[in-house]
């Protein structure tokens, strides 16, 4: 267990500024979910911190040790990629056991910790197969165990959730989180998906163009958005924008709702044209226009509404958020 | 009953389709074999057919092969000079192969092609300056100058072939050994060499199978009988002026392939993964 600090990390590819004077730290025993678009640097990020990349500029410390000049094996990481990346010629146990056979730990120790690991993921049936025969659920706890077996300061998980079909990811991103919590190791996970970042992580970092936009809870990060950008990134559907008196006024889809259910008073009140209605069961999108802008109504699913209508919809003056048109950056009140 | 009639027939058809590619490759075997144990009577005479025995069966021209010619020798000095190369070949050919693809990035893709390119120049003009090189080290006449030579075909040729496999194993296995506690060295010798093997045994292959056809070099370089190859060895030996001694050029040529044949058979399937660059199964 350890934590890690970034200090001013840059990584430039030939004029590409990949990861462009990053700060940051993750304390120890967090989860830390590394979210963006792609190209935003978020896996460039990671591979600094695993060894894999040598930054252009900047520390890495891991530990309160500068770990700039170190091997990824020296580093007391370990890491999973996206495509699990299991040693296709080794079983399961062979995987497993793979980075202790390196240390020469004698074989009894290694057979231990090997079983504690597989029996920590649920599969500790499967160590005499090869990767080819078990399924992909399964190939990502070979490599969680594997990660694991070594008892890591840090691990980096990168999208190690994308290659499983949605039903097997509801529950393996239950799992993670539950013995992440068990295990309390230090976790930089990387993620284009924002359901992911949100329900994983302690904490969220917002990446984008080599940039930190925005790090906070998932609710600062979703409630509180520092930017349009990451107001805009966050959230299905996203954050709406209306342009008025020389700010950009923001507000979540949820907050835009029928004028009636809005206190007069303290709201913001807008004229409203619905163009369709997407019923998805326990709510409804609504899509139209305010003065011209495009916006999205995520309303419950008895509200009565219907396609074609104009009405009067208002936001809660709480739920207002102010933008600067120029700069995009929060303005505070 | 009907099934299995629809099975009889789908598989007469692929076994149909198959037929005649088996006849193809069979029948310079078959020719080999049957040729090999004519009389020269029966073998000269254009009236009879050449493709059956029509005299009783003679070993005469295995005796000429065996007993008048160095025809073992010219084997075991195949073998020699074959292994000698094949092991300098992946010695050079995997290190350079993985650097190239691994290391050098756009550079190496580019110097990489470069390297196939000078296995294009063909020998027959490159044994004139190599000749020199060879008469420079004092290995004329002398099995070691072909030891020498033959890499300069085998090691681009492997370098290439080796070049592509290495791309086909994806990165990510080589990091996470990387990150698993491995050297960069302890990741190629422990991950990238174990899963390379069916790409290793193709360079073995093929350069195995260059070396033993190879002539021009032969030639030009080997004058003694007891030091000839078995290319160069039964075409000077067994060619005496216009005449063709047909029986033991043709015996001597079914079993030099067959262990070759043999070794092909065996590693079929790994070769195949190494040619088609599937080294690993995902």
């Amino acid at each position: 267990m350890a934590n890690v600090q970034l200090i001013g990390i840059k990584k430039h590819f030939g004029g590409v500024k990949a990861v462009d004077g990053i700060d940051l730290e993750i304390k120890d025993g967090e989860f830390l979910a590394l979210l963006g678009p792609s190209g935003s640097g978020k896996t460039t990020l990671m591979r600094l911190v695993a060894g894999l990349e040598e930054p252009t500029g900047g520390r890495i410390v891991i530990d309160g040790a500068d770990v700039n000049d170190l091997a990824p094996r020296e580093r007391g990481i370990a890491m999973v990629f996206q495509s699990y990346a299991l040693y296709p010629h080794k079983t399961v146990f062979g995987n497993i056991s793979f980075p202790l056979s390196v240390e020469k730990m004698p074989k009894a120790e290694m057979q231990k910790k090997a079983e504690w690991a597989a029996g920590l993921l649920g599969i500790g049936h499967l160590l005499d197969r090869m990767p080819s025969q078990i399924s992909g659920g399964e190939r990502q706890r070979v490599a969680i165990a594997r990660a694991l077996v070594r008892k890591p300061k840090v691990l980096l998980m990168d999208e190690p959730l994308s290659n499983l079909d949605a039903k097997v990811r509801h529950t393996a991103r239950e799992e993670l989180k539950l013995f992440q919590r068990e295990i309390n190791v230090t976790t930089i996970y990387v993620t284009h998906d924002q359901a992911e970042a949100m329900g994983l992580g302690d904490r969220i970092a917002v990446m984008h163009d080599g940039t930190i936009r925005q790090i906070g809870t998932p609710e600062a990060i979703y409630h509180d958005p520092a930017n349009t950008f990451v107001a805009g990134f966050v959230g299905i559907p996203p954050m709406n924008f209306l342009e008025r008196e020389g700010v950009v006024i923001g507000f979540r889809p949820e907050a835009l709702l029928p004028a009636e259910a809005v206190p007069a008073e303290e709201s913001m009140r807008l004229r409203f044209i619905v163009e369709r209605v997407e019923d998805l069961g326990s709510h409804r999108l609504v899509y139209g226009t305010i003065g011209g802008t495009k916006v999205i109504a995520n309303l419950f699913f008895r509200t009565p509404i219907a396609e074609g209508e104009e009405r009067d919809f208002a936001v809660s003056n709480r739920d207002l958020r102010r933008f600067d048109l120029r700069t995009g950056e929060r303005v505070r009140p | 009953m009907g099934n299995t009639l629809k099975k009889v027939i789908a598989q007469s058809w692929i076994y149909g389709a198959l037929t005649p590619f088996i006849i193809f490759s069979a029948a310079p075997f078959y020719v080999m074999l049957v040729t090999m144990f004519k009389r020269s009577h029966d073998l000269f005479s254009p009236t009879n057919n050449p493709f059956f025995l029509n005299e009783p069966i003679t070993l005469e021209h295995l005796d000429l092969l065996f007993n008048q010619t160095l025809y073992m020798k010219f084997l075991g000095n195949t073998f020699l000079v074959g292994t000698a190369v094949v092991v300098i070949t992946v010695l050079l050919a995997v290190p350079a192969a993985l650097s190239l693809s691994r290391l050098a990035g756009r550079w190496g893709e580019s110097v990489g092609i470069g390297i196939f390119l000078t296995y294009l120049v063909p020998p027959t003009l490159l044994f004139i300056p190599l000749s020199r090189v060879v008469s420079l080290l004092g290995l004329q006449n002398s099995l070691w100058s072909l030891v020498i030579v033959y890499p300069t075909f085998t090691v681009p040729f492997c370098t290439w072939l080796m070049m592509s496999f290495f791309k086909s194993i994806p990165k990510d296995i080589e990091e996470q050994a990387l990150v698993d506690g491995c050297s960069r060295t302890g990741a190629m010798v422990k991950i990238l060499l174990p899963l390379s093997v069916p790409g290793i045994i193709t360079v073995v292959v093929f350069a195995f199978t260059l070396v033993a056809h190879e002539y021009i070099y032969a030639l030009a370089f080997i004058q003694d009988s007891a030091k000839k190859t078995i290319g160069i060895g039964m075409t000077t030996e067994l060619v005496r002026g216009d005449v063709f001694y047909w029986g033991a050029l043709m015996g001597g040529a079914l079993l030099a392939s067959i262990p070759v044949a043999v070794l092909y058979t065996i590693f079929l399937d790994r070769i195949i993964s190494g040619m088609t660059m599937s080294g690993t199964k995902r």
